[in-house]
């Protein structure tokens, strides 16, 4: 594992000297059906070296042809980050020698990405809003996967040997690069994850992404820089790589803070580098010293020619675009009328688009919100799943809720009949009517259960009459068994008014 | 004057991890001159009005539709490989990748 020996210094008294500056650079695999620059499957999972054509093993006089598609993905996801799109831009090679390209080249782009100058702001955990200016996104392709094999560790130090699958190799990638971000302070830790899962939402929302990190289709570079308070001069970079997960953003960022603060405080400087990140040990590791850009040697990719987006494509695309995700949380808020915690536990437990459901279905805001949050999360949280993988449905919470309006069945009666459901006996109707849950409110069933009780405990019945009203509470224990436990408790306290004649 | 010192020749070759001898560098510092050089005399006729092409003839958007063709069988892809495992490209460990 990594054997990392770096000294730290406390966070807080990290930022108490210095003012953290951040950069971001997240890639994005874009979900089109084929590769950026061949017609291979763009498929995840599949049978190694299965998804590969001449293209994507960069075989003598193969032509890439790039993929209509995954351009428009790319000016979709320009437009959402507010970004320019470039009217002309074109291709480049990035050159190096290593074994996940077989071409020794990636093709990217370089001084002309397809989008720039953008804005996102993003929304801290306690609603403040922090704004993240975008420098480009630029359109590229992944990479092969290597697999190491021998030595002990299934990591790169100490393997033998590498196994190459070209599977992945050419699927559309967009990678998007932030400005410098400065200002974040002790926040920055959460800002990195905030921001990431800004994007991941953005890209999600557009349909552009499956969005799952756990498969590396967003991977976020992270880089960090400390300078003193007060100085005006950036201090040097680590970028912290392929961090992926929302956790681990903000823990590298955090880690990185720590790390620095030590070097710096001791005098030594920060070697500008990669690092690699542990989830084991939550730190960061030496990579290699950053190679400066001319290392790459870009040159214009000669076997592609430009792309040219005019006005109108672009507009049509900007039609296209789905009500942004911050504006959609901020829309429904309003509606609903919850209050900010209420609607933040909402959007953290992943149900915005259920209670959506549910409300336009005919149920009021707050008892989407009561099944949503209360009982579903309950039973989700029992069965250790996901509330959405639940098998609930809105049109459930419609059903039992109109059971209940309709007092057919009462509240108690309706949670039973959620776990029923999720149990999967059915729909509320169909579980009402088999299993004879309905509340029992007819008169005469009611009346007969409720002559007996007052037969059976006269001295209640005078307490009743003597104006002690909350007797009455000692009347519905007998009813309720008569009735199993189905008498409306109302309708019961009613009967018995009137039947005494007060 | 030639634009490729001996000392570029020898980052070069890190770069393309490819090892070359002093003889060998020697030699190729003065081929490569002679090919810069001879591409460099491109921008005396160059001139500023005329933007810089990647590309002989003047097309854009030469794009294809998003639709999946034909793939490779595994012993196609691997007909080439030096070394394979397991459907794999079998490659040495190298270390100071990306």
């Amino acid at each position: 594992m990594s054997n990392y020996t770096d000294e730290l210094v406390d966070f807080d008294v990290a930022l108490e000297k210095y003012d953290p500056v951040l950069g971001f650079e997240v890639h994005v695999e874009l979900n089109t059906k084929t590769k950026m620059f061949s017609d291979a499957p763009n498929a995840f999972g599949d049978a190694p070296n299965t998804n590969v054509t001449p293209v994507d093993l960069g075989l003598p006089g193969v032509l890439p042809v790039v993929n209509k598609t995954a351009v428009e993905y790319s000016i979709l996801i320009g437009l959402a980050l507010n970004c320019k799109i470039a009217e002309r831009c074109g291709f480049a090679r990035k050159n190096y020698f290593y074994p996940d390209t077989p071409k020794n080249f990636q093709t990217s782009q370089y001084d002309d990405p397809i989008a720039y100058d953008g804005w996102i702001d993003i929304e801290l955990e306690d609603g403040e809003i922090f704004r993240v200016e975008i420098e480009r996104a630029h359109m590229e392709e992944d990479a092969g996967k290597l697999t190491h094999m021998g030595g002990s560790t299934g990591r790169i130090q100490g393997a033998d040997y590498s196994l190459v699958d070209y599977n992945r190799s050419g699927v559309p990638l967009v990678e998007i690069v932030t400005k410098t971000i400065e200002g974040a302070g002790k926040r920055a830790p959460e800002l990195a994850k905030a921001y990431v899962a800004a994007i991941r939402e953005i890209v999600k929302n557009l349909g552009v992404s499956d969005a799952k990190m756990e498969r590396g289709n967003v991977r976020c570079d992270a880089n960090v820089s400390l300078m003193l308070k007060g100085a005006d001069k950036f201090g040097t970079r680590t970028e912290t790589k392929n961090v992926n997960s929302l956790r681990a953003v903000e823990h590298a960022v955090h880690f990185e803070i720590e790390r620095h603060a030590a070097v710096l405080d001791s005098g030594a400087k920060i070697v500008q580098e990669t690092r690699h990140w542990h989830e084991d040990t939550r730190s960061t590791t030496s990579g290699r010293p950053k190679s400066d850009a001319d290392d790459y040697r870009y040159f214009p990719e000669p076997d592609l020619v430009p792309i040219v987006t005019t006005a109108e494509w672009v507009e049509e695309l900007r039609s296209r675009l789905p009500e942004p995700p911050a504006d959609r949380r901020k829309r429904l808020k309003a509606d609903w009328g919850y209050a900010d915690k209420e609607f933040r536990d909402v959007v953290n437990a992943g149900v915005l688009d259920e209670i959506e459901a549910t409300i336009a279905a005919g149920t009021s805001a707050a008892v989407a919100r009561k099944w949503w949050m209360g009982e579903i999360a309950r039973l989700a949280k029992a069965a250790d799943k996901e509330i959405a993988d639940l098998g609930v449905t809105p049109a459930t919470i419609v059903e039992l809720n109109s059971l209940i309006t309709s007092k057919k069945i009462n509240d108690k009666i309706a949670r039973q009949v959620l776990e029923f459901v999720v149990d999967g006996e059915g729909t509320p109707n169909e579980i009402v009517e088999k299993r004879s849950l309905a509340v029992v409110n007819d008169d005469d069933a009611l009346g007969k259960a409720v002559d007996e009780a007052m037969a059976a405990m006269p001295d209640v019945v005078e307490k009743i009459k003597g104006g002690k009203m909350q007797a009455i509470g000692a009347l519905m224990g007998p009813v309720m068994k008569a009735t199993r436990g189905q008498a409306d408790a109302g309708r019961v306290r009613e009967i018995v008014i009137e039947k005494l004649g007060l | 004057m030639s634009a490729i010192s001996r000392e570029d020749l020898v980052h070069l070759a890190q770069l393309a991890h490819i090892e070359m001898s002093g003889a060998e560098l020697d030699k190729m510092t003065g081929e490569l001159g002679v090919i810069v050089d001879a591409i460099a005399s491109v921008s005396e006729v160059a001139s500023s009005d005329i933007p810089a092409t990647s590309h002989p003839i003047p097309l854009t958007n030469v794009l294809r539709e998003d639709v999946v063709g034909q793939t490779l069988s595994i012993d196609e892809v691997l007909l080439n490989a030096p070394d394979s495992d397991s459907d794999r490209f079998r490659v040495p460990a190298i270390l100071d990748g990306e």
